[in-house]
C-alpha cells in the first residue's frame, strides 16, 4: 500500500481471519406495500408486493458472496437492507454478531458501504473527485485538518488505481470515463474504512473490455485488504470468475447457494439451470437442459409453493402445495427443491445435477 | 399477403453492401469522425453480427446505412447498395442516392429496424393493434380493415404471443412482450434486410434467449438477413453467422463467427474476446483491456486502439492500417485491420490455427443430414 503514512487509511478488516462471519443476514424480508391514488388525495391499499422472503446470506472475511437473479428477483432489495437504506419487514442482521441497533447505526454505516450500479448517476456533477473523497474521510473522522485529508485523498485514489492521484484529485465527474467513475465510487465507499463493502451491480453499466479491470480491483481489495463483499449482479458468468460463493434468487426467494464453481458446475435447480441455459455461451457443445418458458411472476400473489413451479418442466404436486425446506446437496451446497429431496428424488425422471456440465 | 415459403432464391448473394460509408458529427474542424471508411456486406439470410463498444459507432453506422441519422449527423462519403430482386443480382438501388419517396418506399417494406430498448418505442397511448395496422395502412393502402387486422393478428402469432394482446396497450406488456411487439412490426411488410440495434440489452437473459430464438427461427422460415448489432460479443458468437468487430469508427475485423471465436487475428478482438469469463473449466485470472475506450473527438494516431494493444509497434502509431485478408492463409472469407500482420512474427495469440468447422448456428434451419460436429474442446 502506498501513502499510509497519515494513519488515517488504516487497513480495517484484516484483523478478521478470512472466512470469518462479518455480517449475517436471517430471514430478511420485505414487503413493499403498493397504494393507488384514490379521489381528493386519499391513498388506497392495493396489496403487498413480496419483494425478498425469508433471504439468509452470510457475508465473510476476505471473501466475495454474489447474488445472482434476474431483475424483480429481490436481489438489490436485500443489498438495499443490508446497507440499512430500507428496513425489513422481518429478520435480523447481525454485523460482528451484534444486532444493529439505533445507537449503532452510524458505525453500522462506516463499516458497511455500498457501491452503486450507475456510477454516471452515483456522482455529483459539481463536485470534484476530491470533494466527493473527503466528504466521508471527515464525516467518519478518518482525517482531520486539510494536509492530513489531502493525503488520504491520494491514498485512496492509489488504491483503487487511479494513477497518478494528484491529478484525478482535481477532476470532475464529467472529465472521467465510466470505469474511472466507477473507481471513483469505489474509493468512496472505501474511505469509510469499512470492512463490508456491498456492490449493486457494479460493472454492468460498464463497457464489456474496462468490466473486468473492475471485478479485479474488488477482488484485491478481497484478497489484500480482506474486506467482505457482496457482488450482485444478472451475469452468472461474472459471478462465476469473481464470487466465492453464490446464492441464486428467483422471486425473492433464495433457491440455491453454494461455492460458486459447484454451483455453476454441478447446478441443483431447475431455476439455475435455466439462467445458465440461457447465458451466451459460445462454448455450449451439447443441446440445452431445459427450455425458458412463461416468464416471471407477479409478486403481488406470488404462485404457492415454489415459487418456481408455473415455470417449471419438472414440477410435481407437492410443488404448488409447499414451500420446498434448504435440502443439502454437496458440500456447503444448498438447494431449495423438492426435486432433491429423498422422497421424491425417485419419483421422477429428475435431470442429473450435472446436467449443465458439457461433454 | 403471404409469407414466402422458406428460404429465398439466391441465398448467399449480397442484398444489402455499405461501401466506404464514412459519418461525421458536426461539420469543419469540430467534425468528429464516427463511421470512417466502413465496408459491410450483408447477404441473402445471413445474419451479421456487429460488435463494439460504447461510442465505437455501430449504431451510427447502422442509421447512416439507412439515412435516419438525425442533426448534426452527415454523411460525407460512401454508397449503401441495396438489391431489391434476388432474381436480378445487377439491379441495385443506392440508398445514399435515392428520392424522398424511393427511400419512403424502401424503408419497411424492404429494410426494416428494431429500435433500441422497446420500451420507449412504442406509443403509449395506442393498442397494440392500432400501432401494428397504423404501419400496414401506410405502405398498404389498398388493404382492407379487415385484412389489416388479420395481418396484424398474424403477425402476433407469428412472434408467439396471443391474439388477445391485440387490444394490450404497451404498458400491460412485459419488456419481452414489447421487444416482441417490435420485431412484428419490423416483419409487417416481408423486409428483405432487418437491422436490430441492441434488441436485447434492457432484457433478462431468459428472454433474451426466447427473444433471440424467435428472431433465429424467423430468418430461418422467411429468409429474410439481419443485421444485429450488440455490444455482447459472446452473445453474437451464438447467434450470427459473420462477425464485424468495430473500433473506434472502423471495421478492425470481420470473420465467420467460429472462426473470429477459436482464432481471432486482431488484438482488439482477442482482448475483447478474454473479457468474457466463461461458464466452464479452470477459474483462470483474466484482465480484461487496459485503459478505456477513445474519445472520439480526439482519437489516437495512427491505429486507435494502439494505445491499449500490448503488441503495438512504431508504425502502429503512425499510419492506420487497412482492412485486408490476414497474413495466415485461410479459405474463409475473413478481414483484418492491423500491422502485426505485415510482420514476421505473430504474437501466439494471435495466430492460432483455424477449426475446420464452419460457423454455427443457435438453432438448426432444418434437420441436417449427418454431418458429425466437430468435437470443440472448451
Amino acid at each position: 500500500m502506498t501513502g499510509t503514512s497519515t494513519g488515517t487509511s488504516a487497513l480495517p478488516a484484516s484483523d478478521r481471519p478470512p472466512g470469518a462471519p462479518v455480517l449475517e443476514a436471517r430471514g430478511l424480508t420485505k414487503h413493499f406495500r403498493v397504494h393507488s391514488r384514490a379521489a381528493r388525495g386519499r391513498t388506497r391499499f392495493r396489496g403487498v408486493v413480496h419483494a425478498a422472503e425469508d433471504v439468509d446470506l452470510t457475508l465473510e472475511a476476505g471473501r466475495v458472496t454474489a447474488v445472482v437473479g434476474e431483475s424483480g428477483s429481490g436481489k438489490t432489495t436485500v443489498a438495499r437492507m443490508l446497507a440499512q437504506l430500507i428496513k425489513p419487514t422481518k429478520g435480523t442482521i447481525l454485523l460482528d454478531g451484534k444486532p444493529v441497533s439505533g445507537r449503532r447505526l452510524h458505525q453500522y454505516r462506516r463499516k458497511v458501504q455500498i457501491v452503486f450500479q450507475d456510477p454516471f448517476a452515483s456522482l455529483n456533477p459539481i463536485h470534484s473527485v476530491r470533494y466527493h473523497l473527503s466528504r466521508p474521510l471527515r464525516i467518519h473522522h478518518r482525517a482531520h485538518g486539510r494536509s492530513e485529508v489531502s493525503a488520504a485523498v491520494k491514498a485512496l485514489l492509489s488504491r483503487v488505481k487511479l494513477d497518478p492521484p494528484a491529478q484525478f484529485a482535481d477532476k470532475w465527474p464529467h472529465e472521467l470515463s465510466g470505469g474511472q467513475r466507477q473507481r471513483v465510487a469505489i474509493a468512496r465507499a472505501l474511505a469509510a474504512g469499512p470492512t463490508v463493502l456491498l456492490a449493486d451491480e457494479p460493472v454492468s453499466m460498464l463497457d464489456v473490455s474496462i468490466r473486468l479491470g473492475i471485478l479485479n480491483l474488488l477482488g484485491e481489495l478481497r484478497d489484500v485488504e480482506g474486506l467482505a463483499i457482496l457482488y450482485v449482479t444478472h451475469d452468472i458468468a461474472s459471478a462465476r470468475y469473481f464470487a466465492d460463493t453464490m446464492t441464486v434468487m428467483y422471486a425473492g426467494r433464495v433457491v440455491e447457494s453454494g461455492p460458486s464453481l459447484e454451483v455453476t458446475d454441478h447446478p441443483s435447480h431447475p431455476y439455475t439451470q435455466l439462467l445458465l441455459d440461457a447465458a451466451p455461451d459460445p462454448e455450449r457443445t451439447g443441446p440445452r437442459v431445459i427450455e425458458a418458458r412463461g416468464s416471471a411472476p407477479s409478486l403481488i400473489a406470488p404462485p404457492s409453493g415454489c415459487r418456481f413451479h408455473p415455470r417449471c418442466p419438472h414440477a410435481m404436486p407437492i410443488c404448488s402445495e409447499q414451500q420446498p425446506p434448504d435440502i443439502s446437496v454437496g458440500e456447503g451446497h444448498v438447494a431449495a427443491c423438492w426435486l432433491r429431496h429423498a422422497d421424491y428424488e425417485d419419483a421422477t425422471g429428475s435431470p442429473s445435477p450435472a446436467g449443465n456440465v458439457p461433454a | 399477403m403471404n409469407a414466402p415459403a422458406g428460404r429465398q432464391a439466391g441465398a448467399g448473394e449480397p442484398v444489402f453492401e455499405i461501401r466506404g460509408l464514412s459519418v461525421d458529427y458536426g461539420r469543419g474542424n469540430q467534425a468528429v469522425h464516427a463511421v470512417i471508411d466502413t465496408d459491410l456486406t450483408l447477404r441473402r439470410g445471413e445474419v451479421v453480427g456487429l460488435a463494439g463498444e460504447s461510442g465505437s459507432g455501430k449504431s451510427t453506422l447502422a442509421y447512416g446505412a439507412t439515412r435516419l441519422l438525425r442533426q448534426p449527423g452527415i454523411i460525407t462519403a460512401g454508397s449503401v447498395l441495396f438489391r431489391p430482386r434476388a432474381e436480378r443480382p445487377d439491379l441495385a438501388v443506392d440508398i445514399l442516392d435515392a428520392s424522398p419517396e424511393a427511400l419512403r418506399s424502401l424503408r419497411w417494406r424492404d429494410v426494416a429496424i428494431v429500435f433500441q430498448s422497446a420500451m420507449n418505442s412504442l406509443n403509449p397511448v395506442l393498442t397494440v393493434q392500432a400501432q401494428l395496422t397504423d404501419t400496414l395502412a401506410a405502405h398498404l393502402p389498398d388493404a382492407s380493415k379487415g385484412e389489416r387486422r388479420k395481418r396484424a393478428a398474424e403477425l402476433l402469432e407469428l412472434v408467439g404471443i396471443s391474439v388477445d394482446r391485440l387490444r394490450s396497450f404497451p404498458h400491460e406488456l412485459s419488456g419481452g412482450m414489447k421487444q416482441r411487439v417490435m420485431i412484428a412490426m419490423a416483419l409487417a411488410l416481408d423486409p428483405q434486410v432487418v437491422i436490430m440495434d441492441e434488441p436485447t440489452t434492457a432484457l433478462d437473459v431468459v428472454t433474451q434467449r426466447q427473444i433471440m430464438q424467435k428472431v433465429i427461427e424467423l430468418r430461418d422460415r422467411l429468409g429474410f438477413s439481419v443485421l444485429f448489432i450488440t455490444h455482447d460479443l459472446s452473445l453474437l458468437l451464438e447467434l450470427a453467422d459473420t462477425i464485424a468487430i468495430m473500433y473506434a469508427g472502423r471495421i478492425v475485423e470481420s470473420a465467420p463467427a467460429q472462426l473470429l471465436f477459436r482464432a481471432p487475428r486482431h488484438p482488439y478482438s482477442a482482448a475483447l474476446l478474454d473479457s468474457f469469463p466463461s461458464l466452464h473449466g479452470a477459474r483462470r485470472v483474466m484482465t480484461g483491456i487496459p485503459g478505456s475506450p477513445p474519445d472520439m473527438r480526439k482519437p489516437p494516431d495512427g491505429c486507435a486502439f494502439q494505445p491499449r494493444c500490448r503488441y503495438a509497434l512504431p508504425r502502429c502509431a503512425e499510419e492506420v492500417p487497412e482492412l485486408t485478408p490476414p497474413a495466415i492463409a485461410t479459405d474463409a472469407d475473413r478481414l483484418v485491420a492491423c500491422w502485426l500482420h505485415q510482420e514476421r512474427d505473430l504474437p501466439d495469440q494471435l495466430a492460432a490455427p483455424e477449426p475446420d468447422g464452419r460457423s454455427r448456428r443457435l438453432v438448426a434451419s432444418a434437420p441436417v443430414p449427418a454431418a458429425p460436429e466437430s468435437a470443440g474442446g472448451a
